[in-house]
C-alpha cells in the first residue's frame, strides 16, 4: 500500500477533501448540462425553420463553438473578458459560461438530427389523419424525437463530466487539483503519493461516468429496436 | 492590437503549433492502429482478449484525457515507467484515440448485414476472403464519418498537453499573458493557429464524406 | 433383382442426399429428422407455411447453419459446417437469397468476376468473357458497369443468379428469390429459373409461387413444422394433396370458398 502511495488517500479527510473536488467539477458540469438542454432544444427547434439567415446565424454559431478546443474557449472567456469587458471573473463561472455555450451547440445539433430524422410519411400521416399541427407535433413528431434524443443527451452528460476536468487550467479548485495538493503536502512521508492519488481519480472519474455511458448505451440499444 | 507585439510572437507560435501538429499526427495514426486491432479482436470474438479490449475501451472512454496524462507523466514514474512529456503526451492521446477509432471500426463492422459474409461464403470464399473483398472495403467506408469526427476531437484535445510540460499553444499563450499581460494578442494569435490547424482537417475531412456517400455502396 | 437394378441407378444418380437432419435453435426444433434425395437434373420445390424450416434447410445445405444431427452428403462428400473442405464443396452448391445480397461496393462484373478470379485462380479476361455472356442470356449485358444500388430488384436477383452460376455449380438453391420483389419484376426473375430448369439443371427451390412451382417442379415437396409431411408430382399434390395439413396450406391460395358463400346480388 505504501509503495504505491494508496495510504496517504486513506489519512485524516484527504479521500472525503477528493470527492469535495469531484464534487467541484460535478456542480459545474450539471449546471452546465441544465442549462444546455433547453437552450440547445431551443436552437434546434431554430435550426429546422425555413429562414435562410437564422440557420446560417445559428449555424455558424455551431461550427465556431466546435471546432475550437474547449480549453481554448475556456482562455477566451476566462482572460479574454477581463481584458476585454473589465469582469473579474471566477474560474467556476467562467467555465459553467464556456460549458454552456459549448453545450448548447452540441444540444442544438442532436436535436436538428432528431428532428430531420423523423421520415416524412409520419408528418403525412398524422396530417391525414385530420391532426392539427399543434397535435401532430404533440402526439406524433416529439415522443419519436424525444425517444431518439434521450440516449444522445445522456451521452452529452458524460462528455460534459469529462471535459470539466479542464477547468483545473484556468485555477478551479477540483478533484486533480486537490489530488495534487495533497500529494504535495505528503511528499515527505509518502513520496509515492501521485501514483495511487492520480490513479484513485482517474477511477472516480471512471465510477461518474460508466453508469451514466452504460444507460445511455441501454437506451440508444432499446431505441433502435 | 499591437502589430509588433503580433510580429515578435509569431515565431514563438509557429514552433508550438509544429509541436502540437508532430505529436498529434503520431498520436492519431497510433489510435488509429490501436482502433483497427481492438476491432478486429471484438469481430473475431477472440476470447480473453475481447474482455481485456471492452474493459480498456470502457476506461478510455470514460475519463477526461487530462487525468490519463497526469497519471502516466506523474503516477507511472513511481512504479518506474519513467517518460518524457512528447512520449507522454502521444501515450495519452494513444491511450484515448484508440477506443475511440475501436468504436468507428467496430460500428462500421457491425453495419454489414450478416448476408453479405454468407452470400461470400456460399461462393466459396473462405472467411478471410470474405473479410478482406466483401466485408472489410464496406465497413471501412461506414466508418468514414465517425473517423473523421474522431481525427479533428483528437486534434482537438492536443491543447491539454501544456499540463504535462509540453510547450504547445496552450502553454506558449498561459506563458505569454503570464508574462508580458498582452492577453488580447496572445489569445487572438491562439484562435488564430488552432484555426489555421484545424479548419483544413475539418474541411477535407467533409469533402472526404461527401465522396464516400456519393461514390458510395449504399443500395 | 429389377429392384435392386433400380436403387443403384438412383444412387449413382443422387446429386444431393440429405439423412435425418435435425436443426435446433436455443431447444427448439426446425428441422426434425430431414430424409431428402435430389437426383441428378431434378427440379424439386419445397413449399410450406412460414417457419416450416424450409428457409433454414436450404441454409444447412450450404453449412450457413451448424446442424444438431444427421448428415448431409454432396455426390456422397459431407458438408459439415466448420469443416476444412467448405470452400472448395460450397462451389458446388450455388445459392440465392431473399434479400438482394449484391456486393454494394463492386460493380455489377465485378460481384460476378470476384469469386471466380479469387477463389477459382481464374484469369479477369476468363472470367469476365464468360461473365458477359451468362449477362446476355439473362438479359442484362448493359448493366456490367451498374452499381447494384442502380439496378431494380428483379435485375438484382438475376445478376445474383449469373453471379452463382458462374462458379459452375452441381445443384442451384433458391431460398424465395422473389418474396421481396415488387409483382411485376417476379415474372423476369422466374423466367430465368425456368430457363435454367429446361437446361437440365438440378434445382432445389423454396417458394411461395404456387404457380410457378407447379410449372418449374419435378416434385413438390411440403414441409410442415420442421417436417416433410407430403412430397409428389405437382399435379397430384396440388389438386389431390393427401395429408390434411397439405390441404388446409394449399386452401390458404385460393378463394373459392369466399367466392361460394357470397350471395348474389
Amino acid at each position: 500500500m505504501q509503495a504505491l502511495g494508496l495510504d496517504v488517500l486513506f489519512k485524516g479527510k484527504n479521500f472525503l477533501r477528493l470527492l469535495g473536488g469531484l464534487g467541484v467539477a460535478l456542480k459545474i458540469s450539471l449546471i452546465s448540462v441544465a442549462l444546455s438542454i433547453p437552450l440547445g432544444i431551443l436552437l434546434g427547434i431554430l435550426m429546422t425553420r425555413r429562414n435562410r439567415v437564422l440557420r446560417a446565424i445559428l449555424r455558424l454559431y455551431l461550427e465556431a463553438l466546435r471546432i475550437m478546443p474547449q480549453m481554448v474557449l475556456l482562455f477566451l472567456v476566462f482572460f479574454g473578458t477581463t481584458r476585454a469587458l473589465g469582469w473579474d471573473l471566477d474560474g467556476e463561472t467562467a467555465s459553467v459560461i464556456v460549458f454552456t455555450l459549448w453545450g448548447t451547440a452540441e444540444m442544438s445539433d442532436l436535436v436538428r438530427g432528431a428532428l430531420i430524422s423523423i421520415p416524412k410519411h409520419q408528418y403525412e400521416s398524422a396530417e391525414a389523419l385530420g391532426l392539427s399541427k399543434a397535435q401532430m407535433h404533440l402526439y406524433i413528431i416529439l415522443p419519436q424525437a424525444i425517444r431518439r434524443l434521450v440516449p444522445l443527451s445522456i451521452n452529452l452528460i458524460t462528455r460534459m463530466i469529462k471535459t470539466t476536468s479542464l477547468v483545473l487550467m484556468i485555477g478551479v479548485v477540483e478533484v486533480i487539483k486537490v489530488a495534487q495538493q495533497i500529494i504535495e503536502a505528503n511528499r515527505m512521508v509518502s513520496p509515492n503519493g501521485a501514483f495511487g492519488m492520480y490513479l484513485t481519480v482517474f477511477l472516480l472519474y471512471f465510477i461518474a461516468c460508466f453508469p451514466i455511458s452504460l444507460l445511455a448505451g441501454k437506451l440508444e440499444k432499446s431505441f433502435r429496436e | 492590437m499591437n502589430a509588433a507585439v503580433l510580429q515578435e510572437y509569431l515565431p514563438l507560435y509557429g514552433k508550438a503549433a509544429l509541436l502540437t501538429i508532430r505529436l498529434g499526427i503520431l498520436g492519431v495514426l497510433l489510435s488509429i492502429l490501436t482502433g483497427l486491432f481492438c476491432a478486429a479482436v471484438q469481430y473475431l470474438k477472440i476470447p480473453l482478449l475481447k474482455t481485456i479490449v471492452r474493459v480498456y475501451i470502457e476506461l478510455s472512454r470514460n475519463t477526461p484525457l487530462l487525468i490519463q496524462l497526469f497519471f502516466i507523466y506523474y503516477g507511472l514514474p513511481k512504479i518506474g515507467i519513467r517518460t518524457d512529456p512528447a512520449v507522454c503526451g502521444v501515450a495519452g492521446l494513444t491511450f484515448l484515440g484508440g477506443s475511440y477509432m475501436a468504436e468507428a471500426f467496430r460500428s462500421g463492422l457491425e453495419s454489414i448485414p450478416p448476408i453479405q459474409e454468407e452470400s461470400a461464403l456460399s461462393l466459396g470464399m473462405t472467411r478471410i476472403q470474405a473479410a478482406v473483398h466483401v466485408i472489410l472495403p464496406q465497413a471501412l467506408s461506414v466508418s468514414v464519418p465517425a473517423f473523421v469526427a474522431n481525427v479533428i476531437f483528437l486534434l482537438k484535445e492536443t491543447s491539454v498537453f501544456s499540463a504535462v510540460s509540453l510547450m504547445d499553444l496552450m502553454f506558449t499563450a498561459k506563458d505569454l499573458i503570464g508574462l508580458y499581460y498582452d492577453t488580447t494578442e496572445a489569445l487572438f494569435l491562439l484562435v488564430v493557429f488552432y484555426l489555421l490547424m484545424l479548419l483544413p482537417v475539418s474541411i477535407l475531412g467533409s469533402i472526404i464524406e461527401k465522396k464516400v456517400r456519393y461514390a458510395g455502396f449504399g443500395t | 433383382m429389377e429392384h435392386d437394378k433400380e436403387v443403384d441407378v438412383m444412387e449413382k444418380n443422387t446429386v444431393l442426399s440429405l439423412r435425418g437432419l435435425v436443426k435446433q435453435f436455443d431447444n427448439v426444433t426446425i428441422l426434425d429428422g430431414i430424409d431428402l434425395d435430389i437426383r441428378q437434373g431434378e427440379v424439386a420445390v419445397i413449399i410450406g407455411p412460414s417457419g416450416c424450416g424450409k428457409s433454414t434447410l436450404l441454409r444447412c445445405i450450404n453449412a450457413l447453419e451448424p446442424v444438431q444431427g444427421g448428415e448431409i452428403l454432396l455426390e456422397g462428400e459431407p458438408v459439415v459446417s466448420g469443416g476444412k473442405n467448405l470452400p472448395r464443396i460450397r462451389q458446388k452448391i450455388g445459392m440465392v437469397f431473399q434479400s438482394y445480397d449484391l456486393f454494394p461496393h463492386l460493380t455489377v462484373m465485378d460481384n460476378i468476376t470476384l469469386s471466380p478470379r479469387k477463389v477459382q485462380k481464374r484469369s479477369r479476361e476468363d472470367a469476365e468473357r464468360e461473365a458477359r455472356e451468362l449477362l446476355g442470356r439473362v438479359g442484362l449485358s448493359d448493366k456490367e458497369k451498374s452499381y447494384p444500388r442502380e439496378l431494380s430488384g428483379g435485375q438484382k436477383q438475376r445478376v445474383a443468379i449469373v453471379r452463382m452460376l458462374i462458379m459452375h455449380p452441381e445443384i442451384l438453391l433458391f431460398d424465395e428469390v422473389t418474396a421481396a420483389l415488387d409483382p411485376e419484376m417476379v415474372r423476369e426473375v422466374l423466367d430465368v429459373m425456368l430457363d435454367l430448369a429446361a437446361q437440365g439443371r438440378t434445382m432445389l427451390i423454396v417458394t411461395h409461387e404456387m404457380n410457378f412451382a407447379r410449372a418449374v417442379a419435378d416434385r413438390v415437396i411440403f414441409m410442415d413444422e420442421g417436417h416433410i409431411v407430403e412430397e409428389g408430382a405437382p399435379d397430384d399434390l396440388f389438386d389431390h394433396p393427401q395429408t390434411e395439413r397439405a390441404r388446409s396450406f394449399l386452401n390458404m391460395f385460393t378463394f373459392e370458398s369466399v367466392r361460394a358463400a357470397k350471395q348474389p346480388v
